[in-house]
């Protein structure tokens, strides 16, 4: 069982092992508490996040019954409880021959291909094979071998690699809730994969890669380009495909990313990644990036590169009357990046770049996290909650890693059904044996169907308005049950089960988002969650926001996009700066292209082309996040910095510094070499909410004497010949102002605060299993765990009272449908779509309607918004509330902009 | 005193003794075929290039002279995308050699690379490849990693069953 399930009982017995005493948690079972100890304990099948099962009998130690039992006996670690007095011996010869000869079993027929195996160097199979000490093949016959599954873009399988740990199978099936991947045959022919070719179904398969101790299941994406783990340049860093920031640990080599891993954060991630943080990292290496800057002489004229310092100085020229220029920020760029803008431009003319609506939203969500009463939740306090309500949010695509979370509340729920009959949260099979189908208290109202349905205890469907009505009267009925006014003995359905799990649950949680882009939605969920905390409970709130850094552009409180446009409209401005920022996604291409061409001069800045780009007078590129450092906040407030891996060269900036170059400064400026923490330290200056910010890195507790942290490992080869080709002289490693971390081997080698650790590896351990070597305890916080800041916290004393619910104005015209946003986790992100492998699974345009519709029947119809009409084919979605139109949000081949709230459908052409 | 004539005497008689220097380059020396010189990348018996650019050269090189990248066939196969040593930083002790799992990589007793330039001294895969096995002439690593690579199906190796079927319960 995760170990994130569990709360700490801190019961704490003495254990004696090779004879010595030692203190251990008795909730443990023996494996856990010698690895947390710090001895080294080899094990395949037992993980922090899946708990005991016994299959691999590797973890075999001796077990004393007393001072005088020489002999002993061989046990399981992992299946074994901790309890007062054990005695046990690790490095028993006769355990250790065990040991030794289970690695002798499984290599029988584990194939000789290291050479060309993507895990190789950092393959838990190897690690183990070494520790135990298994040099020599001793059995003389031919080697089993399996047939491969295409198992789509993202995962490579090669099963004659296979140990049969069943590790797969319990993380795809158990916590990701995958159906689409099994094990099948008997004995010595177990083979783990689909019952047939075709890409895995589940958002989480990318985990495999980490998961698998071999390299059965490999990263497909990094196939393509593969480098060996220790000749990667590697940094701390934060996904930017959604708003939730889990942390990540990007690859590079030879100036190209190679892969993105999951970085540990015990409040966050966890050991998961969904897989769109986890392939969509390509769009850094994508055709599609910007290299050199564009430039155009008038409107008419074609776009022409030219070189960085002309790009600079016409940029000066065009931004010569300040008081004409206007900035729009984006919620995908940095907060550094913003900022710069913000105080480039002015803060009176600065302009978030979200649409009217998206601002609005944004800005109430700040108003309800800073307002409190009750605190935004992490994702580890979504996986421990007791009773969850999911408001009109679709949170498997808008936050996938949520969602992920959320399915672990069955398991936490299984959890305290075992520990009614006295079963430890790590059996796992136990665990879930004891619970049988029965699931915790998840609720979800959404208007279409969504992949986390079958781990919810009951789902409401209906149109964004109903789910809206729903909300407040849960929180009505939640007023009643209060009073004790309701009947709670005249159960009616969703509402009572709701309502009853609230009442009982000690740590609620309620999430909703934004992507129904209903306000009422928001205030709902805050209603729900101010009157649990009002009860005293332990309540917490959790929005889904749409982008990386959506939160902290909504705290730098910019007007929005309409306003800009407004501006431009009425000759208050004509200049614009663009920052990071597709202005085609945020509203009607209609508006877009009237604001590009009205607007005198436009300047973007950007790394990938977009429509935006391609209609700009002065196009300036930039650095992504894996070229720069900056800081995102995240969906709770929480800011943290990632930390670029490509050595960054002149050509490739960051934007922060190549808007403060925009005041005509030159390269050795000392307001063009103001660094992050400079830019940090004004901001926290002009808003209160960023003073956490203020803080440079360096105060730290940390040794700065022995050098930077070093992003490349000590194994890192190559170093004299990489660049021979070039010159025969080696350069010197590039600079990093900005940060504690260097682009090179040599550096502090101690223990770094966690949110600046390169890698994770110990002695010994060189694959993703060596984290826990980095943690307090297997699965616990990392050891110095600081992830990030904190910006928003609840104010003490509020006045602020409940939201009133208006009803919704009816649609008048009967042509109109209500419009059901659907997103998708491939294809509706802006930056993972120029990543190859996403893409090829993004979906076609279609509109969904529900099977009574009058129009379910047709092959295809003509949608028409934002002044377009398409034709698209038609799907039909059972459970889609009747009339409703479900269009999936921002994919390819849609018509561009944000959806709106109503569309036209019919069956023939242009009316 | 004594030890004074031994001296001479012990010069006396090297006189006499058949030279060890020989005119080089006139005339060459033997070198054993275990000699550590010029490194090469070497070709499987069927004529493919052996190296599967695994990095455990580039990893094992105590100057870190070699810089590889791998890339993949339609089939498969891996190999090497680029290979470049650096011979103004290589140091020939043969590490690279030891630590390789094909038997690709290997050190000839040629040792006559003097160049004028230090930019003449960077190998790459073009200058290192040759047409034959080298020192090892039978080795296919192919032929026994168990892999569908090339034409090669799953259990056509050496060492290999037939793959499994999947659906068979027998025993």
């Amino acid at each position: 069982m995760p170990m994130d399930m569990t709360e700490p009982t801190n019961d704490w017995v003495t254990i004696h092992i090779e004879g010595k005493p030692f203190r251990a948690d008795k909730s443990q079972n023996l494996l856990h508490a010698c690895l947390a100890l710090g001895f080294d304990i080899p094990h395949f099948c037992w993980h922090p996040a899946l708990g005991s099962m016994g299959a691999c009998r590797l973890c075999a130690v001796k077990r004393f019954r007393d001072d005088q039992d020489t002999q002993g006996e061989i046990i399981m670690s992992c299946m074994t409880p901790v309890s007062e007095g054990l005695s046990i011996s690790i490095h028993d010869p006769e355990a250790a021959e065990f040991r030794a000869a289970v690695i002798g079993w499984l290599m029988i027929n584990h194939p000789h291909d290291c050479p060309v195996c993507d895990e190789g160097g950092e393959c838990h199979l190897q690690d183990m094979t070494v520790m135990t000490g298994h040099a020599a093949r001793e059995y003389r016959f031919k080697k089993r071998t399996h047939r491969n599954q295409d198992l789509g873009p993202f995962i490579n399988h090669e099963m004659n690699r296979c140990i049969q740990c069943y590790r797969c199978v319990r993380f795809y099936r158990n916590i990701a809730g995958g159906r689409d991947l099994n094990v099948f045959g008997a004995h010595d022919h177990l083979y783990f994969g689909r019952h047939e070719n075709g890409t895995l179904e589940n958002p989480f398969s990318g985990n495999l890669v980490e998961i698998c101790p071999t390299g059965t299941f490999t990263d497909k994406t990094q196939k393509a380009h593969n480098t060996r783990s220790w000749d990667l340049q590697t940094a701390p860093s934060v996904c930017v495909h959604c708003g939730l920031g889990c942390n990540t640990l990007p690859g590079e080599r030879y100036g190209l990313l190679r892969r993105m891993r999951n970085r540990f954060n015990s409040d966050i991630n966890g050991y998961f990644l969904c897989d769109r943080g986890r392939f969509g990292y390509e769009f850094v290496n994508s055709l599609r990036r910007i290299r050199t800057p564009l430039f155009r002489t008038g409107k008419e004229s074609p776009q022409v590169s030219t070189d960085m310092n002309q790009a600079l100085s016409s940029a000066v020229g065009i931004l010569s009357n300040k008081d004409r220029v206007i900035g729009i920020g984006s919620p995908r760029a940095s907060l550094e990046a913003n900022t710069a803008l913000r105080s480039l431009v002015g803060k009176d003319r600065f302009h978030a770049g979200f649409s009217e609506t998206e601002n609005r939203l944004m800005t109430l969500i700040v108003q309800i996290m800073s307002d409190g009463p009750v605190k935004t939740g992490t994702l580890k306090e979504a996986a421990m909650a007791d009773a969850v309500l999911v408001l009109g949010e679709d949170v498997t695509v808008t936050a996938p890693r949520l969602a992920l979370a959320l399915r672990q509340t069955v398991f936490s729920h299984a959890v305290r059904c075992a520990e009614r009959v006295h079963l430890p949260a790590w059996d796992d099979v136990g665990v879930r044996e004891v619970a049988q189908d029965d699931k915790g208290h998840l609720f979800i109202a959404t208007s279409q169907p969504t992949d986390l349905d079958d781990a919810a205890r009951s789902c409401f469907r209906g149109t964004p308005d109903e789910i809206v009505a729903f909300g407040f009267d849960v929180h009505a009925r939640l007023n009643k049950a209060r009073k004790n006014q309701e009947d709670l003995a005249e159960p009616d359905g969703m509402y009572h089960s709701v309502v009853t799990a609230f009442q009982n649950a000690r740590r609620p949680v309620v999430i909703a988002g934004l992507s129904s882009g209903s306000e009422a939605m928001i205030k709902a969920a805050a209603n729900i969650a101010r009157n649990l905390a009002e009860q005293g409970k332990d309540v917490r709130l959790i929005f889904c926001v749409p982008e990386c850094n959506s939160m902290g552009l909504a705290l730098l409180n910019g007007k929005s996009l309409e306003s800009a446009i407004d501006a431009v409209n009425r000759n208050l401005a004509d200049t614009v700066i663009v920052l990071e920022n597709d202005l085609f996604r945020r509203t009607t291409s209609q508006n877009a292209e009237f604001f590009l061409q009205k607007a005198r001069r436009v300047i973007v800045l950007d790394h990938l082309q977009t429509r935006t780009t391609a209609m700009a007078d002065l196009v300036l590129p930039v650095s992504t996040f894996s070229e720069g450092n900056g800081t995102l906040v995240n969906n709770e407030g929480r800011a943290q910095t990632y930390y670029g891996v490509i050595a960054p060269d002149n050509s490739l900036m960051e934007s922060f510094r190549v808007l403060n170059r925009f005041n005509g400064s030159g390269p050795d400026d000392p307001s063009t070499s103001r660094n992050r923490d400079a830019v940090l330290q004004d901001l926290a200056e002009d808003l209160p909410v960023f003073a956490p910010l203020a803080e440079p890195h360096a105060p730290l507790a940390f040794p700065v004497p022995s050098g930077k942290v070093p992003r490349q490992s000590f194994g890192y080869s190559g170093r004299t010949a990489m660049n021979a080709h070039v010159s025969v002289h080696e350069p010197r490693p590039p600079e990093d102002p900005d940060s504690l971390l260097a682009f090179s081997m040599e550096g502090f080698d101690g223990s770094a605060p966690s949110d600046l650790v390169t890698r994770f590896q110990a002695p010994g351990w060189n694959s993703v299993q060596a984290v826990f070597k980095h943690q307090t305890e297997p699965g616990g916080p990392l050891l110095e765990e600081s992830s990030g800041r904190c910006l928003l916290f609840p104010a003490e004393e509020n006045d602020a009272s409940y939201f009133d619910h208006h009803d919704p104005c009816e649609i008048s015209e009967t042509e109109l449908r209500p419009v059901i946003p659907l997103h998708h986790l491939f294809g509706s992100d802006e930056l993972s779509m120029a990543a190859p492998a996403v893409a090829s699974l993004a979906p076609a345009p279609y509109v969904a309607l529900s099977p009574s519709d009058p129009l379910a029947d047709c092959d295809t119809v003509f949608l028409s918004f934002n002044d377009e009409t398409i034709k698209v084919p038609v799907k039909v979605v059972k459970d889609l509330p009747p009339r409703a139109a479900g269009i999936p949000a921002s994919v390819p081949g849609m018509i561009p902009g944000p959806l709106p709230g109503q569309c036209r459908l019919s069956r023939e052409g242009q009316p | 005193m004594l030890s004074f004539l031994q001296g001479f005497w012990v010069i006396l008689k090297h006189t006499f003794r058949k030279r060890e220097t020989v005119l080089y380059p006139e005339e060459k020396i033997y070198l054993p075929p275990r000699f550590r010189g010029r490194i090469i990348l070497s070709r499987d018996p069927d004529g493919a290039e052996r190296c599967v650019a695994c990095h455990l050269c580039s990893s094992v090189c105590p100057v870190d002279c070699i810089a590889l990248q791998a890339a993949e066939d339609e089939t498969g196969r891996r190999y090497p995308e680029f290979f470049r040593i650096n011979f103004s930083r290589c140091i020939l002790c043969g590490f690279c050699e030891e630590a390789c799992p094909t038997a690709a990589i290997q050190l000839t007793p040629d040792f006559e690379m003097a160049e004028y330039l230090r930019e003449n001294l960077v190998y790459e895969k073009e200058d290192l490849l040759i047409s034959g096995p080298g020192k090892y002439p039978g080795y296919n690593f192919y032929k026994v990693a168990g892999l569908a690579v090339g034409g090669k199906d799953k259990g056509d190796g050496e060492n290999e069953e037939t793959p499994v079927d999947v659906h068979g319960l027998l025993p």
